[in-house]
């Protein structure tokens, strides 16, 4: 039988964040949803209420104290995001308004650059949309094609045919942390450094690795990380690309505008240094020190009493739910997060939800954003519970109780 | 048995219920009952636009009166196309044109429905009805 080791702190941890405590359909609410968006603990929605109602006004502009006053708090948090990914510079920092934007702005930029006709860019069968269609809408533009690494039924890439899709026109790879349907963590560093050994640089979609465990870029050697705040306990509308300098540098920016610029004249404009050079327009600031409270928070937490806490209930959470007669399992990788992905029976993953939710469990229906999963496994798509640090074990028993009385509704 | 009829009777059907779990057994029941759509009818352009979950519709016009099939992958929508269907089969195109479904709130299925039926519901209406207003402006 599984035992629980854990002396992690739950119970108070879930009294950080206010809206976990309600009832939907008279049910205490269980939020199995965070990969799709994590709840905020208390002391990012103060700050933020708190920069609204005190500090408010436009960085980058300070002639007068506020606005001074919020340009060092935005940079500070520019600085908190620098040392929580363990970046080089400040500058390799920059601030978009999450993962998909941080795609887009490398597969335009660096596609502008270092993309021509006939040039190979590698993902995998495994990607969520937004790291598939920027590099294809980049290759319809340029000529290029889109390789693609498949998994094996666990879920788990294979990187022997990685290795055999590398070639001489490879010019990028663009591979997820961690899987958003499957919950497979893949072996990123591993990718990095067989890339590298060929002298192509590795964008990394971070949405759903960053709050599961530490990321250090350096380590991992990555040349792009993409990551969104909402998905780690931060605010909406607020994500970071982080990139090598070296590659920063050498791009164009993505958009014009305000704040971008060194100086403008109509024959000519000259840019801005980094990383202002990628932040055109009024940033999202309050965004930025709202996502800088996150990190304190998870600093605070410590991601590797998450990541052994989130350990524990993935082991509980998948021989619990494994020991259900007629669920499947999709994604059963050695190496996986707490991402549960899976059907009852014959029954379509909508009916699932339908009724999970009808008993106050929070839980996402149909493909995630990953038609190609589901393409691969031949179904339309699953039910994924997406657990957090906040979750419990006995959420995950109320689940298992709740996926058999709905068992016994459709015989 | 007009629109009106059948959806008085549904409504009077589910005054029984007390609870919404008997509700939905019963929806249950009836959506497996549903006989499933030909096979050569599950095509891409039969599939209803906007529902989240694959719905196929199909209809024949006949002496005067349309007929639907209908299919969905989910249990719990194929209980509501059964309901549909009941009311609306067979029906003259300009009466399912005019007909106006109150046994929707009348039997508590709005405020049970997530936006996930809600939207497919209202979307398999809006195909039975376009399909009605095709045939009537057909005969004139």
């Amino acid at each position: 039988m599984f035992k629980k080791k854990n002396r992690f702190n739950v119970k108070k941890i879930r009294k950080d964040f206010p809206l976990l405590n309600q009832k939907i359909y008279q049910h205490p609410l269980i939020y199995f949803d965070n990969a799709a968006t994590t709840q905020k603990p208390k002391v990012v929605i103060d700050l933020i209420d708190k920069l609204y109602s005190e500090k408010n006004s436009n960085v980058h502009r300070g002639i007068h104290y506020l606005s001074e006053k919020m340009t060092e708090m935005y940079e500070e948090a520019r600085i908190k995001v620098q040392k929580f990914i363990n970046a080089k510079y400040p500058h390799e920092i920059i601030f978009t308004k999450g993962t998909t934007e941080s795609i887009n702005l490398v597969a335009f930029s660096f596609g502008e650059k270092f993309i021509k006709e006939g040039d190979e860019i590698i993902v995998s069968e495994m990607e969520h949309h937004s790291n598939i269609v920027p590099w294809q809408m980049l290759c319809q533009r340029k000529g290029a094609k889109l390789k693609i690494i498949p998994f094996n039924d666990n879920g788990e890439l294979l990187l022997e045919e990685y290795k055999k899709l590398i070639s001489p026109k490879t010019k990028i790879v663009a591979i997820v942390h961690v899987s958003n349907s499957l919950g497979t963590i893949n072996p990123i560093k591993e990718i990095v450094k067989i890339a590298h050994q060929n002298n192509i640089p590795v964008l990394i979609d971070g949405a759903q690795g960053i709050q599961h465990q530490k990321v250090d870029v350096k380590d991992i050697d990555c040349d792009f990380y993409a990551f969104s705040g909402h998905k780690m306990y931060g605010p909406n509308g607020i994500g970071v690309l982080y990139g090598k300098e070296k590659w920063l540098e050498e791009m164009p920016p993505y958009q014009g505008g305000g704040d971008m610029i060194k100086e403008v004249t109509f024959e000519k404009t000259t840019y801005a240094e980094l990383p202002f050079k990628f932040e055109a327009g009024t940033p999202n600031y309050i965004g930025a020190i709202g996502l800088g409270a996150a990190i304190d928070y998870l600093n605070n937490i410590g991601l590797e009493n998450i990541q052994n806490y989130e350990k524990e209930l993935k082991e509980y959470g998948m021989a619990k739910l494994s020991s259900i007669e007629g669920l499947k399992i999709y994604g059963t990788a050695k190496d996986k997060t707490c991402i549960f992905s899976f059907l009852l029976d014959n029954l379509s993953p909508y009916d699932t939800g339908f009724f999970l939710d009808k008993m106050g469990i929070a839980v996402r229906v149909g493909h995630h954003c990953t038609h190609p999963i589901w393409h691969h496994y031949k179904v339309e798509g699953s039910v994924r519970a997406s657990l957090a640090f906040y979750n419990t074990f006995e959420e995950i028993d109320y689940l298992v109780k709740a996926l058999k009385e709905i068992k016994k509704m459709f015989i | 048995m007009t629109i009106n009829e059948i959806q008085e009777e549904i409504i009077k059907e589910f005054e029984k219920f007390n609870t919404w779990q008997e509700k939905y057994n019963y929806l249950i029941k009836i959506g497996k009952n549903l006989p499933p759509l030909d096979e050569k009818y599950k095509t891409e352009e039969n599939l209803i636009k906007g529902c989240q979950v694959k719905t196929w519709f199909h209809s024949t016009f006949k002496d005067g009166k349309l007929f639907f099939e209908i299919d969905s992958l989910s249990l719990i929508v194929r209980g509501i196309i059964a309901l549909l269907i009941r009311i609306f089969s067979g029906q003259k195109p300009e009466d399912i044109k005019n007909a106006s479904l109150d046994f929707v709130k009348k039997i508590g299925l709005e405020e049970n429905f997530s936006p996930f039926k809600e939207n497919s519901l209202f979307k398999i209406v809006n195909r039975i009805k376009s399909e009605a207003e095709l045939y009537e402006s057909r005969k004139d």
